[in-house]
């Protein structure tokens, strides 16, 4: 096994989410918001939807070396999963379940003529004597068989995962919503998957590359930068807001300065001119980067880094100013009476009363992110051009817009799957905010 | 209130300063201009001659921060910290690492930037605040349902595909307007008219949301109440008492963009070849040139400090309940 930078610190992330729900559900105060986020159809089947795309991420990041080659290059159980699709490679261009390349070329015949056509594709559809007329109907009743297959062995697995208790499990409408969109992913992945060992399914990219497995790998590079930032940004945001509206004085002057001067600097500029000298350093240090994977780990690492030291602003500010509301009250005064350290008072008193601000605001960030994650690889300051990601995908494809007949099926994968993890968190982050927010409690 | 002006343009000075500081060390400490020399002259084989003479050229042959050669101030003078930092106070950018004055390349491409932003902005305000006020108006209905999951879904779809959509369909599909380029005088609006549409319609789904929160927050005040009680009609109560004082709101959030309009925006800009300063930040990026990129930053904290300010001012002038202290 061989666990990059970025791995290990998917690790740490999902460890620490998995204490802070177990952390949430044991607080009394915490059990309304949590029953509301449960019985909400809505906030469960979107909350589903972003744990399958969080799977896969997981999966692409359980990395070991490749056996099978010489060297270093290191693989995750998701390539391992997608073996046939990395195998299939192309020559260029071709459409999605198309059986012909993109582009014509001087194909030999057996009896050593040459003729100008589209030649056929090496994997995709090859299994086909005669395409034009069989390939819709191959397609059809591969995709239908997978689906009944899919389906009905889910359906009998939620029939008896849901036996014992039916009156919990299945007959709330949040329950469900469960079920349907996790049978929905899974059939669809799963028929997607068995159709791409004959097919490419989302079409082949300009060096012939399956479309539909850049899709997927993208999945972890989306959630790394959603993820990771948002760890880079807590600590700052919560150790410096929670200081500065307790302590006020000169503490609490330091640290607005601090992010007055961070925001003003225009971020994506910050962003450039970060990126910019760690590419300086990265040339200049060549022997300590050889390896490619583990240089476009480091840039994606730093990426997130600088994304966290830009984003911490916001949410330092609105900690701040609830602090400042918090230790007016009655119990922070006791405490302090009392004589209380003020380090306990902040971990006792202050930290549990501000966690449901934290809470909204990093579920609220992360769509932004990712969204921002599309716009730096266009500007070139993103992810490493070598990574697979939704921002890279479309910056190859947007100039093939131009061509005729128009090469459409990268920019509509990449559409596909960033708007289904965008929305999934949009409308998770609005039911967090409804079931957390005081203010709409009694709504 | 001229007191008060005087005080915050102080208390800017630090914030520029430690913007300069932070920029001189992410640009001078970091990597050495001689990594820097390197960068641009190619990696490999590379004279120490050559990187020595590219040093000169653009003044990147001085000591960081103490110069022990010279005598008095000019100890201090003659460093790099005080020619390429101290110098963009004066607004004085010097010359670009391709030898252009930034200076002058930054007042032509502000007008540009100025003419795709401007517009963006005010018919972007419209559109969003009348689609708000007409969600509020059906608040409570299946109108409000349908809107409010379709401007979730429109915020959902990352600002480059409503960009690439936009010129596919507009430019290449109907052929109503090109697809990129600008002109200068008024011929320049045939160019503008689609970056325009597009940005306004790429803002709707965040603003609508963010003004419609602002009215709702609003709509439950009792002077709300006392006017549908006087027997004003729905509309009336809106668009007369609601506007009007979520306008102060508006005002201010609006107030503290309008400097930074003159920064342009960087996509926008490069994906329909509008020559403003966010393409040519772009272009800095792209080519590495790491004056025109600390310019740049330079000048986009100013005009961000400059809009805090324009924010207290307006405020004052809108709402009568604050006084500047």
């Amino acid at each position: 096994m061989l666990v990059l930078w970025t791995d290990a610190l998917i690790y740490l992330l999902v460890v620490a989410s998995l204490s802070l729900v177990w952390y949430l559900s044991r607080q009394l105060h915490m059990r309304r918001p949590l029953t509301k986020l449960l019985s909400s159809p809505v906030a469960m089947a979107t909350l589903t939807l972003l744990l399958c795309f969080g799977l896969i991420g997981l999966l692409d990041s359980i990395h070991f070396k490749n056996t099978e080659s010489n060297g270093n290059e290191a693989i995750s159980v998701l390539d391992r999963a997608c073996d046939t699709m990395r195998a299939h490679g192309e020559k260029t261009y071709s459409e999605p379940f198309a059986a012909y390349l993109y582009s014509k070329e001087t194909i030999t015949q057996s009896d050593g003529s040459t003729r100008w056509d589209y030649p056929r594709l090496k994997h995709g559809g090859a299994h086909l004597p005669n395409p034009d007329t069989d390939l819709m109907a191959d397609v059809v009743t591969k995709a239908s068989l997978a689906m009944v297959k899919m389906g009905g062995l889910l359906g009998l697995l939620i029939w008896l995962l849901t036996k014992p208790n039916r009156r919990l499990l299945w007959q709330p409408p949040s329950a469900k919503a469960v079920w349907l969109v996790l049978s929905l992913v899974i059939t669809l992945t799963y028929s997607l998957w068995l159709l791409s060992n004959d097919y490419h399914v989302f079409g082949t990219d300009k060096v012939g590359e399956d479309v539909f497995y850049q899709a997927l790998k993208s999945i972890r590079t989306g959630l790394v930068i959603g993820c990771l930032t948002t760890l880079v940004m807590l600590p700052l945001a919560i150790v410096f807001g929670i200081m500065a509206g307790f302590f006020k004085g000169w503490i609490d002057d330091l640290i607005q300065f601090t992010y007055t001067t961070l925001n003003s600097i225009p971020s994506v500029l910050l962003i450039a001119a970060s990126i910019l000298m760690v590419q300086v350093y990265m040339t200049n240090h060549a022997e300590d980067f050889n390896n490619l994977l583990v240089r476009a780990d480091m840039r994606l690492l730093f990426l997130c880094l600088i994304l966290g030291v830009t984003s911490w602003t916001g949410l330092c500010r609105m900690l701040r100013a609830e602090t400042l509301k918090l230790r007016e009250m009655e119990y922070v005064q006791a405490a302090q009476a009392l004589g209380v350290k003020p380090a306990m008072i902040l971990y006792r008193h202050i930290l549990p009363n501000v966690m449901h601000i934290v809470l909204i605001s990093v579920v609220l960030d992360f769509s932004s992110l990712v969204l921002a994650e599309a716009v730096l690889s266009y500007i070139n300051i993103g992810v490493d051009p070598t990574t697979h990601s939704w921002g890279n995908m479309i910056n190859g494809a947007r100039l093939e817009m131009a061509r005729e007949p128009v090469v459409w099926w990268s920019l509509a994968a990449a559409f596909v799957f960033m708007f289904s993890l965008v929305l999934a968190a949009n409308l998770f982050a609005d039911s967090v905010r409804d079931a957390f927010d005081p203010r709409r409690a009694d709504k | 209130m001229i007191n008060y002006l005087i005080r915050r343009l102080l208390y800017a000075l630090p914030l520029l300063m430690a913007v300069n500081v932070l920029t001189f060390v992410l640009f001078f400490v970091v990597n050495s201009p001689d990594d820097m020399a390197r960068m641009q002259l190619g990696q490999k084989r590379v004279t120490e001659q050559a990187i020595a003479n590219w040093k000169h050229q653009h003044g990147y042959d001085l000591p960081l921060l103490f110069n022990s050669d010279e005598q008095g101030a000019k100890q201090l003078t003659t460093t790099i910290f005080y020619q390429k930092s101290i110098n963009l106070f004066l607004f004085d950018f010097g010359i670009s690492d391709s030898g252009r004055n930034i200076g002058a390349d930054i007042q032509q491409r502000m007008w540009p930037s100025l003419a795709l932003a401007l517009p963006s902005l005010i018919v972007g305000l419209l559109v969003n605040i009348s689609l708000a006020l007409f969600m509020v108006l059906f608040r409570n209905s299946y109108l409000e349902l349908g809107g409010s999951v379709l401007l979730v879904m429109l915020m959902s779809i990352s600002s480059l595909f409503y960009i690439i959509g936009g010129q596919f369909l507009i430019g290449k599909l109907l052929k109503w307007v090109p697809i990129s380029g600008y002109d200068s005088g008024w011929s320049a609006i045939k160019f503008l008219i689609l970056p325009v549409m597009i940005s306004v319609v790429a803002g709707i789904g965040s603003g609508v949301r963010w003004y419609r929160s602002l009215f709702l927050e609003e709509v439950e005040k009792d002077y709300v109440r006392t006017a549908r009680a006087k027997g004003l009609s729905e509309p009336q109560v809106l668009f007369k008492h609601v506007l009007q004082n979520a306008m102060i709101p508006i005002l201010t959030g609006v107030v503290v963009v309008l400097p930074l309009l003159f920064m342009g925006s960087l996509i926008m800009e490069s994906f329909f070849s509008i020559p403003g300063l966010g393409s040519y930040t772009i272009d800095a990026i792209n080519r590495q040139d790491f004056a025109i990129v600390r310019s740049m930053v330079f000048l986009g904290s100013v005009l961000y400090i400059a809009g805090l300010l324009l924010t207290d001012i307006s405020y004052t002038l809108v709402d009568p309940r604050v006084r500047l202290s």
